[in-house]
């Protein structure tokens, strides 16, 4: 009897194996039906027809909006279910794609991978459902991202123009002025570790999201792909410049090596012993209910620069809501996509404390005009918008960045421990991520 | 006590059953040793300490949690505060997580025990065409790191529509190797064949012998069993990781694990406070259960010492 | 399939030699030479679908080579081939070979240490002792994770606190090179209650004939330590250690969960089994992930065999 189940289990092993195999055939091709225009009509029948959506994304103001969304439609049944945050998502998707079954129809992606799953041809393209006509209607920096050519494969939910948050009373106490330009910086680190050996002008202890938006606001260009061609380049002019800045933080020990995110990290934001962070416009939130203590002290000025008096900034972080190129319902998701990311729904989510990535909203008298208690009464949306404008055009992800970001510590991560440089950790990053892309079928060029 | 856990194979005598030393009364009790009660004292400090660092941790608030010393009280007590929070945070889902997680518990461990029980009542009293092969096969199986496995798993299961359901948390968990052996030495020992032969000459039907003579005989092995099956399955993680995306049907480790990621993402609200108390409440019943099972061991090593 | 992802670390006694069987088999044993599967079927069935079923499509999965971009193609062997000259691969077997060859016996040294002076009855307090120590082991990994990542910490945790203190200056065992005794010190506390009740357990069932020999001989605490308690107990004493020998192997939790904490330290091939997780989830490679799983699983099955002979031989 049990000789028979190992028979039979055998061969339903086998069958899986297959069914991998044809989705990972499919996932390969280009995966883009023949473009069919739909027309605002029909997605305003298609949601007044309803239906059930499933969404999965971690973004927690995206509650309220659903809310309200059934509120509107209430013969649409949306589904919010959280997988996980970040790479925890993206693994869950992945499967759920790789299984061929289970995969919602809507889903949070991080700009730095959705190329990763609009190139396996994983997310539906928006254009022929009217996303085209929303061109001009997000800040450059995020609408680069969900676009490649004419397709669209997300609408912005979020954006993170870098800007400099900094703890007022540490650099008081420490007598130092805030840094305009990177120069300036490296001054300031010295005073400020001078001026107490456990405070650190920042924490970093390699952060691949990090790396590559200093790399972009450089101007660097160390990735460009084109279809399944790729080239890798970080050793470009950008990398250069950052990587020669930073490695004389690193060299004299002047910034702190906590992990970001861990709660040393939050202590040291809350205690000013870590004293300021180069980093999106989605901080504040965190810093309010992470860094509580520190209430009233900190501040927001614009990123330092490469030159003095520019206005040249990147995004870190910041994500977009894409339809699954396996979901029925993309008319219906789309829907969703537009009221949540383009409609009613994106006043909701400001209300939680996402920075918006629409123009209308960084340009906004009332939303510029908001005094934030926690940063002492100033104005902290005019720093923030006023980044979003200086956004380096031209920046573009790697289609395998998931893959790559989680080999940054092997290499990159070992000039933070001291054993290499960072001109040397970039290069063999580069030599990762070539070996891996050749191994997967790409063209990668250095 | 738990005097299953000692049935390693080779402690036990082929010939006659050991006489189990009796609780020390047929010579002199020791002299107690001031010195070996604090060296072992310095193992148990540093087995508590970080159970020590939880309680007091669990009573801060969360501005406070990262504005004081560790390992002392500060600031406001915030105990039933934060019990309080974690009870309430986000509509309750906390409850919800306990709930499921007893759920996989009574159905998982029990369901493993109960196969375990089983299998390993097999093994012991009965010769079967393939007896050597089950054992080499699972010997074989459990050497293979399972977190490699978790994706051939995840597909199949997926294939069989188990996913995001209940029951892909529940069937995995009903393997457990070392409760197998467990039950396998123990049923070798403490059941004699001699009464299933009685039993048998009687008229009783396989499955009589089986509940009702042996059963019972082997009840301080099934408690251990099940007090180890427990410990995995409300610990289980890595798996409900990879096959639950509905937070409906998480367990309190997943929960947990999501509330402490909730602060890495932007416009999240860190709730630390929340995180160390729920892991707080989270453990306790695991403590509770063990005080009370100890009682059971206890009744079960003086079964064992009966079957003489 | 979950088993070895918690803190069960179980298998390893299936390794030992199963009880003998006993020896007679009768005659109505003969008769009912198929019933033993209706006990044992439930299980092997169950098993089947969790443990093999994995198993055998890993095995048909290490066959083939999947690439983002082109699809599935046969490989034959070639996955082989690579994981044996794999230098990431090898890096992460040489760790998990040194963690075992220091930590599994600083581990059971102090387990059986305990359980030696919880038997002997010469402790205040015994029960307590017996419990406080065994309890870390009920201790979910998140949440053991959440404690030690804050006590490791060196600028705002417990060691940051001591070096503040005493004006030591212990580095952050996180971000140095003190990563792997940190993380084998996790271990040692997670499991240290767990090994000390295996022996104490077995120490519990020595005859008593023995003790009142010597009793009779005059012979001292240590004598009968030596001489009575350690060889009686080697059974346990193999088990535990071919327990903690694939425990090693399949070293995977503690690494992984502190690895946000130190990613530079805790590479993605820190340990096999770490490595065959991150290829398969972070770079959907799953048949050479699948393939670094086989591998691993044949060492350490031939290195937990070996012992167990060695182990076995020593008592014969």
């Amino acid at each position: 009897m049990t000789i028979r189940h190992h028979r039979a289990v055998g061969a339903f092993a086998a069958a899986g194996a297959l069914a991998l195999a044809l989705t990972a055939c499919g996932s390969g091709s280009d995966g883009g039906d023949a473009a069919e225009t739909v027309s605002p009509e029909d997605i305003s029948a298609a949601l007044e027809e309803g239906g059930d959506l499933l969404v999965w994304a971690w973004e927690p103001t995206l509650d309220k909006v659903v809310e309200d969304f059934e509120a509107e439609y209430p013969n649409v049944n949306v589904e919010l279910a959280n997988v996980g945050t970040g790479n925890d998502h993206y693994v869950a998707l992945q499967n759920a794609i790789s299984a061929g079954s289970g995969v919602p129809d809507v889903a949070q992606m991080e700009y730095y991978a959705l190329p990763q799953f609009s190139i396996g041809g994983s997310l539906a393209d928006l254009a022929p459902l009217g996303a085209s006509e929303l061109d001009g209607t997000y800040s450059p920096g995020p609408w680069g991202a969900v676009t490649d050519g004419d397709a669209v494969y997300g609408l912005p939910m979020d954006s993170g123009p870098m800007a400099l948050f900094y703890n007022a009373k540490t650099f008081e106490d420490a007598g130092v002025e805030v840094p305009a330009t990177w120069d300036e910086f490296v001054t300031a680190a010295e005073k400020i570790h001078a001026f107490d050996k456990n405070t650190y002008i920042t924490a970093d202890n390699g952060d691949a999201g990090f790396a590559t938006s200093m790399i972009w606001q450089a101007g660097g260009h160390p990735f460009e792909v084109s279809g399944t061609d790729v080239t890798v380049n970080l050793a470009d002019e950008g990398s250069a410049k950052f990587a020669d800045m930073w490695q004389q933080l690193l060299d004299d020990d002047l910034v702190a090596d906590v992990p970001a995110w861990s709660d040393e990290w939050f202590q040291g934001l809350g205690s000013g012993e870590i004293a300021a962070l180069v980093t999106g416009a989605w901080m504040p939130a965190n810093l309010e209910s992470g860094a509580a203590p520190a209430s009233g002290d900190w501040r927001v000025a614009p990123m330092p620069q490469w030159t003095e008096g520019s206005n040249e900034t990147a995004e870190n972080g910041g994500s977009a809501l894409s339809v699954t190129e396996a979901s029925t319902k993309k008319a219906l998701a789309y829907g969703f996509l537009e009221y949540a990311n383009a409609g009613d729904g994106v006043a909701t989510r400001l209300e939680g404390g996402n920075f918006p990535a629409t123009l209308a909203d960084l340009e906004d008298e009332k939303f510029l005009a908001e005094e934030s208690e926690y940063f002492g009464g100033q104005k902290i949306n005019e720093v923030l918008s006023a980044s979003a404008t200086g956004v380096v055009p031209g920046w573009q992800y790697l289609p395998y960045q998931v893959y790559a970001n989680s080999v940054f510590p092997d290499t990159v991560g070992q000039a933070y421990t001291g054993s290499t440089s960072l001109s040397d950790g970039l290069a063999a990053w580069q030599d990762s991520i070539v070996k891996y892309g050749n191994e997967q079928g790409f063209t990668v060029g250095e | 006590m738990s005097n299953v856990l000692m049935t390693a194979p080779t402690v036990r005598p082929k010939k006659a059953p050991p006489r189990l030393r009796n609780r020390r009364s047929s010579h002199a009790r020791p002299t107690r040793s001031i010195l070996l009660t604090v060296l072992t004292a310095l193992i148990g400090i540093y087995a508590l300490i970080p159970l020590v660092w939880l309680l007091i941790n669990a009573t801060k608030t969360q501005p406070d949690l990262f504005s004081s010393f560790g390992l002392w009280f500060s600031g406001d007590f915030a105990l039933w505060d934060n019990i309080v929070g974690v009870l309430t945070y986000d509509g309750g889902v906390f409850g919800r997580w306990f709930l499921n997680t007893l759920m996989y518990v009574v159905l998982g461990a029990g369901g493993a025990t109960l196969l375990a029980l089983l299998g390993g009542y097999g093994l012991a009293k009965f010769d079967f065409p393939g007896k050597r092969a089950v054992f080499a096969v699972v010997i074989g199986a459990v050497a293979v790191p399972g977190t490699a496995l978790a994706v051939p798993t995840f597909l199949m299961f997926a294939n069989m529509g188990l996913t995001n359901t209940p029951w892909s948390v529940i069937i995995p968990s009903l393997i457990s190797p070392f409760g197998l052996y467990l039950m396998w030495t123990f049923a070798a020992d403490a059941v004699p064949d001699e009464i299933m032969e009685a039993a048998r000459l009687d008229g009783a039907s396989e499955a009589r012998t089986f509940f009702q003579v042996c059963l019972p005989m082997m009840a301080p092995g099934i408690v251990t069993v099940l007090l180890f099956t427990v410990v995995a399955t409300w610990n289980n993680y890595f798996l409900p990781l990879i096959m639950l995306r509905d937070p409906s049907w998480y367990p309190l480790t997943l929960g947990l694990n999501a509330w402490n990621a909730q602060a890495t993402t932007a416009g999240g609200e860190a709730i630390f406070n929340l995180v160390i108390a729920g892991s707080l409440l989270t453990i306790l019943p695991l403590i509770v259960a063990f005080l009370l099972l100890q009682r059971y061991w206890q009744s079960g090593l003086a079964a064992g010492s009966v079957k003489e | 399939m979950l088993t070895p992802l918690v803190k069960e670390r179980p298998h390893l006694t299936t390794l030992a030699s199963p009880p003998a069987v006993p020896k007679t088999a009768g005659r109505m044993r003969l008769r009912t030479r198929w019933t033993g599967w209706g006990f044992v079927g439930p299980f092997m069935a169950v098993f089947a679908l969790v443990f093999l079923a994995p198993i055998a499509y890993s095995l048909w999965l290490s066959l083939f080579q999947t690439q983002l971009v082109g699809g599935t193609t046969f490989v034959g062997l070639d996955n082989y081939a690579r994981v044996l000259a794999d230098p990431q691969f090898w890096d992460g077997t040489g760790r998990v070979a040194l963690f075992l060859l220091v930590q599994v016996p600083v581990m059971l040294g102090i387990s059986l240490l305990v359980a030696l002076a919880i038997d002997s009855g010469r402790l205040y307090g015994r029960d307590f002792f017996r419990l406080a120590i065994f309890l870390p082991y009920a201790v979910p990994g998140v949440v053991a994770a959440l404690m030690w990542g804050f006590m490791y910490g060196e600028r705002f945790g417990l060691v940051g606190n001591f070096n503040d203190l005493f004006g030591t200056s212990i580095p952050d065992p996180l971000s140095s090179a003190l990563v792997l005794p940190a993380i084998g010190n996790i271990v040692t506390w997670e499991f240290v209650g767990y090994n000390m009740l295996i022996f104490y357990s077995a120490l519990r069932v020595v005859p008593t004939s023995l003790y009142e020999a010597a009793e009779i001989d005059g012979a001292g605490p240590w004598r009968v330590i030596t001489a009575i308690k350690l060889p009686a107990i080697r059974g346990a004493l193999v088990v535990a250690t071919i327990f903690s020998i694939i425990g090693s192997f399949q070293l995977f939790n503690e690494p992984s969960i502190l690895q946000p904490l130190s990613p530079n330290y805790i590479s993605t091939h820190y340990t096999p089994n770490l490595y065959a997780y991150s290829l398969s989830f972070s770079g959907q490679q799953y048949n050479y992930s699948a393939t670094v799983a086989i591998v691993m699983g044949v060492l350490t099955m031939i290195v937990a065999y070996v012992v167990q002979l060695r182990g076995m031989r020593k008592e014969a």
